[in-house]
């Protein structure tokens, strides 16, 4: 049903209709409203034959959900930033296990400085703990990708991330066409797990693997993303034909034909970008743009199908591997190894810093121009950095540079964007 | 597209406003995206939400930086926050409050600014009247809805009826009416 809703309702209606048998979840902002709003389904009776648990913390909300899903239960979480960061050992566990729990990450910044805003350095803080992620670029998308997600997991023996940019997609109302609960059920059968803990049938799933087996457990974790990467198309495709609209799939490549340009990027800064590549294309400029869907499994190939024609890309990503720079650019430089391309990364958007299309522009500029940096950080105020710096060269103590800067800047109340 | 910014105080219904506006945007088979402007948002706090309309689907999604209208649902906000920062040449304004626009302080804007076409709407006294809250959200849709000509007055109430229980919808209605009347005697130029 076509409505006029919020990302987390969405979210939340998506959830109810994959008919989760155990939901746990401890709040953290933004994905409160997902939880609370499955919360009221369950109590309402709405969502049956459901069991929503209240635990005391992210880490006993996961591990609430290897427990469920390790009886055979579908299992579902949801959380964000610190709350991930507190469950980092369940996370490998789930994984480690190859339990199918599907998770909402609501993406956003780690804090030290505190921080309650967009970016995402908390999905990517996990992106090597054996979870497939998934980035949704709007609210129908997240919808879409909720439901190919419990599929995904379950053919796999997986569990699946899917990120959702917080606050510009969890609280953003747009239009979402909610599937009915008929097609659901015909794209999504019932759980039917490969390991079951059942006292009838004892079993141990968690033991302890020394160095004969270990290396092997590992692979066989490395194999099965490696399988995601044909059958997330596979569900994609299959889900177009259930549900009528194209959602999912490894990557997103829009008006690439001819382009010398490629911007490619994770999730809603994506729609920023279609807009901008629109504009400059309006303008005769050659440029067009990728966005990654799946990023563990990382499409190699895929991207490189998509990318090998043109003469530069630009990586527009809101993380930063501080020693280092990008993080998904780093990614993109390997699936192009090989090939005279030079890949420029551009860090934007971090705890929140709006993306904005004028800023956007001007970096494809610099970067058709070839004057873009190997590594960018978009809209950075150097004058405060330049006087940070001089502070820390001339005085010993300092002070925390994080207050510092606030007293540069002063109250910004006034500040839109 | 048509791109509108809502700035209140915590606690006045400001993100409610700009949802109800999508609502009604989308009720008219519009495509449409509202969103907050998140901060340490605490009652009382100066606050905004975004709202953008167009026909075909909305995927931009940085701040509005050039609105075409403005509801400032607070008008003690007038001098505190930059409210008419990025706004168009030919944009509109609706100002909730009883007082005219000499008193707020904004006589200098309107002679600087002859093309922006700005309203005041005494929306608190219209809630207090009919919902018996000071909650100015609805009245100034009902405002904004006539000064604009952009969305009717009945999709808006639509979206009020779908935001609130039916009694405390009602309510609003008769606010929203009432707002939208007061414009139109005024005798304000439909944007």
């Amino acid at each position: 049903m076509l409505k006029q809703t919020e990302g987390s309702q969405a979210v939340a209606e998506a959830i109810a209709l994959c008919r989760p048998e155990v939901i746990c979840a401890y709040p953290i902002t933004p994905q409160t409203h997902i939880v609370e709003k499955l919360g009221q389904m369950v109590k309402g009776g709405e969502l049956e034959h459901c069991e929503f648990v209240n635990v005391e913390s992210e880490f006993a909300a996961l591990s609430v959900a290897i427990g469920a899903c390790a009886t055979g239960a579908r299992a579902y979480t949801a959380t964000a930033s610190q709350g991930l960061l507190f469950m980092a050992e369940a996370v490998y566990n789930a994984s480690g296990l190859g339990l199918p729990i599907v998770m909402t990450i609501g993406n956003r910044a780690i804090g030290a400085p505190i921080n309650i805003w967009n970016d995402q350095q908390d999905s990517m803080s996990m992106r090597d703990a054996g979870w497939i992620q998934l980035y949704a670029e709007t609210n129908q998308e997240a919808v879409d990708l909720h439901i190919q997600a419990f599929k995904l997991a379950e053919e796999l023996s997986v569990p699946v991330m899917v990120c959702m940019d917080e606050f510009i997609l969890t609280h953003a109302v747009e239009r979402v066409d909610v599937p009915d609960q008929t097609d659901v059920d015909v794209f999504l059968p019932p759980f039917s797990p490969r390991q079951i803990l059942d006292p009838q049938q004892p079993v141990t799933i968690g033991a302890m693997v020394g160095p004969e087996a270990f290396t092997e457990v590992r692979y066989l974790a490395h194999y099965r993303q490696m399988q995601a990467l044909w059958m997330i198309p596979e569900l994609a495709e299959e889900f177009e034909e259930q549900f009528g609209r194209a959602s999912g799939g490894l990557i997103h490549p829009y008006r690439t034909e001819g382009a010398r340009t490629l911007v490619v990027a994770l999730g809603s800064v994506n729609g920023t970008i279609k807009d901008v590549v629109d504009e400059l294309r309006d303008e005769e400029l050659a440029i067009g743009s990728v966005s990654i869907c799946s990023f563990r499994p990382f499409p190699m190939k895929a991207l490189k199908l998509a990318l090998q024609d043109c003469r530069r890309v630009v990586v527009i990503e809101k993380s930063l591997a501080v020693g280092i720079g990008g993080i998904v650019s780093t990614d993109v430089r390997m699936a192009l190894a090989g090939l005279d391309i030079p890949v420029y990364t551009v860090v934007a958007g971090l705890g929140g810093r709006a993306i904005t299309r004028a800023s956007l522009r001007e970096v494809f500029d610099k970067a058709t121009k070839n004057a873009l940096q190997r590594l960018t950080f978009l809209d950075l105020k150097h004058d405060v950095i330049h006087r940070e710096i001089e502070r820390l060269e001339s005085t010993r103590l300092s002070g925390p540079i994080a207050e510092n800067i606030l007293r540069e800047l002063g109250v910004v109340a006034d500040h839109i964007g | 597209m048509f791109q509108a910014r809502i700035h209140g105080r915590g606690g006045q219904g400001v993100v409610s406003a700009a949802e109800m506006l999508s609502v009604a945007a989308f009720i008219e088979g519009r495509h449409s995206q509202a969103f907050p402007s998140f901060g340490s948002e605490r009652m009382g706090a100066p606050v905004m939400a975004f709202c953008r309309i167009d026909d075909k689907e909305i995927r931009l999604r940085e701040p509005v930086m050039k609105p075409d209208a403005l509801i400032i649902q607070d008008p003690t906000l007038l001098h505190q926050v930059n409210l008419f920062q990025g706004l168009v040449e030919r944009g509109c304004v609706v100002v909730n409050s009883s007082r005219d626009l000499a008193d707020l302080g904004l006589g200098d804007f309107r002679r600087e600014n002859p093309q922006v076409n700005v309203v005041t709407v005494p929306a608190t006294e219209l809630a207090l009247q009919h919902v018996g809250r000071p909650l100015p959200n609805a009245a100034l849709l009902g405002g904004f809805s006539a000064l604009s000509g952009l969305i009717k007055l009945e999709s808006i109430e639509a979206a009020i009826r779908k935001k609130f229980p039916a009694k405390v919808a009602e309510a609003n209605i008769s606010a929203a009416r009432a707002a939208a009347e007061s414009v139109k005697e005024s005798g304000a130029v439909p944007c």
